[in-house]
């Protein structure tokens, strides 16, 4: 524990640039898979190729990613773009999938009742099947979100300082409550995220908070 | 471009075929990690999965438990077991790490692929006197086999990728050319590395997708084409019907 209590003032540090870093690739990632999303959704063959790429991608360990990304952008991989291109990519391949499910979810005749009484396509996309498609694009989301929190302390590796540095650090000293205290921090902080997104969930989507039935 | 050449090279280049740190020397101890701790974290978490899927009972716990799993950060928990477990035991803690990082999704496909079972087909099952043994393994099992080989799968994906961070701690693995050539900044080493990392992860999931179609039971594969057959190849907006489950 002593090690805990000289070190808070790190150990606050680096959470708030864990969650800084974690943040930006969440919803980058969720803007961008959107769009993606509705292709798939829309059309049989985008739907193959974006699922397809999508899960290859999400197939690649992160260490790689963070090397393989680089020469293909022309940045350095030892840079905090590098983590957060890799990041916002693992998250697209999570989200695009779900983004599609979601909008295949969307009961069609309700589709049918909006064209009926005259809403255009994009009207109808953002009032009808985006806010329907909502719940189950949130829980892809917090499904994302974790993963990405944990898979940020990776880019310690290549540099990039986050509560990953407890665990590079501690495991070089030797000091099991620095590794320790990085794991439950990291914890934290994806429950944090989990927390946020389940509460602007419910401020966005009221409708979707219906006695007895979880988020989940 | 001309760093994917150099990390082509590399691969191919006669030193990655002869010694103690082989391609093959490498690429077998990162198989090795991978189905070895898949194959403990199945026999431990699918009897476990079988039950709750069964009887329904701590399915809450087993869902808490898989969504603070995907948190667990899979470096943090290798390098804490190390120091827990003493430097000397390196490869029985990078192990357990494995296997814990694997049981969760293991689990989960386990008692998700009962839940997918209709009610249904199980009740029929009961009706025509089936036992509860043979419930389980003639009606519940094999339905459920495509979504834990799915578990499986996932379980793998996630050990290939804390295999590769285990060469850290200087066990071996694809992962060890990424941590020789990153401190040096030889790039076509790191580069090459990855590329087989990547190629690695994506044949086993491949392995696995494919198992995943092989194991669907007959009866239910021969119901599924029909329908597969008969759906419009567009959707239009008048003849569509609901495709809410």
């Amino acid at each position: 524990m002593n090690w805990v209590l000289d070190n808070l003032d790190l150990i606050g540090r680096l959470s708030l640039e864990h969650l800084r870093l974690s943040i930006t690739p969440i919803l980058a990632g969720l803007l961008i898979a959107i769009p993606l999303g509705w292709l798939a959704h829309r059309y049989r063959l985008a739907r193959g190729a974006l699922l397809t790429s999508a899960g290859l991608l999400y197939t690649i360990p992160s260490l790689a990613l963070f090397v393989i990304i680089p020469p293909i952008l022309g940045i350095s991989y030892l840079s905090e773009l590098n983590v957060t291109i890799a990041l916002t990519l693992f998250v697209i391949a999570i989200m695009a999938r779900s983004v599609a499910d979601a909008l295949d979810s969307v009961d069609g005749n309700v589709r049918q009742s909006a064209v009926a009484v005259g809403y255009g396509a994009l009207r109808r996309f953002f009032t009808v099947d985006l806010p329907l498609a909502g719940p189950v694009i949130l829980s892809g989301l917090r499904v994302a979100a974790a993963s990405t929190v944990s898979l940020v302390t990776v880019g310690i590796l290549i540099g990039v300082e986050s509560l990953g540095y407890l665990f590079t650090n501690g495991y070089q000293r030797r000091i099991v409550e620095e590794i320790f205290s990085g794991v439950v921090m990291v914890m934290l902080v994806a429950l944090l995220i989990d927390l946020a997104l389940v509460a602007l969930g419910r401020l966005a989507m009221p409708w979707a908070r219906r006695p007895g039935r979880a988020a989940r | 471009m001309n760093l994917f050449l150099d990390a082509l090279a590399w691969i191919v280049a006669p030193e990655r075929f002869e010694g103690s740190s082989s391609l093959f020397v490498r690429l077998g101890e990162h198989l090795y990690f991978t189905a070895f701790s898949v194959l403990i974290a199945t026999v431990i978490a699918v009897p476990i999965g079988y039950l709750i899927g069964h009887t329904g009972r701590g399915r809450e716990l087993a869902v808490g438990l898989s969504g603070a799993a995907r948190a667990l950060p899979s470096f943090g928990l290798i390098l804490l077991l190390v120091l827990v477990m003493g430097v000397t035991n390196k490869p029985a803690a990078a192990f357990t790490a494995f296997v814990v990082l694997a049981i969760p999704s293991i689990l989960a496909g386990a008692y998700a692929g009962f839940e997918a079972i209709e009610r249904r087909t199980i009740n029929a099952a009961r009706a025509v006197g089936m036992t509860e043994w043979q419930i389980l393994w003639r009606v519940e099992v094999p339905l459920g086999l495509p979504l834990l080989i799915g578990g499986i799968r996932s379980a793998a994906l996630q050990v290939v990728a804390t295999a590769t961070l285990a060469a850290y701690i200087g066990l071996g693995g694809l992962g060890y050319y990424i941590f020789r050539g990153l401190p040096l900044g030889r790039y076509d080493e790191m580069l090459g590395a990855s590329i087989l990392v990547a190629v690695l992860a994506i044949v086993i999931d491949a392995a696995l997708a494919l198992c995943q179609r092989l194991f669907v039971p007959r009866g239910v594969a021969a119901g599924r084409t029909p329908s597969l057959r008969t759906a419009p190849a567009r959707r239009r907006a008048m003849v569509e019907t609901s495709t809410a489950p």
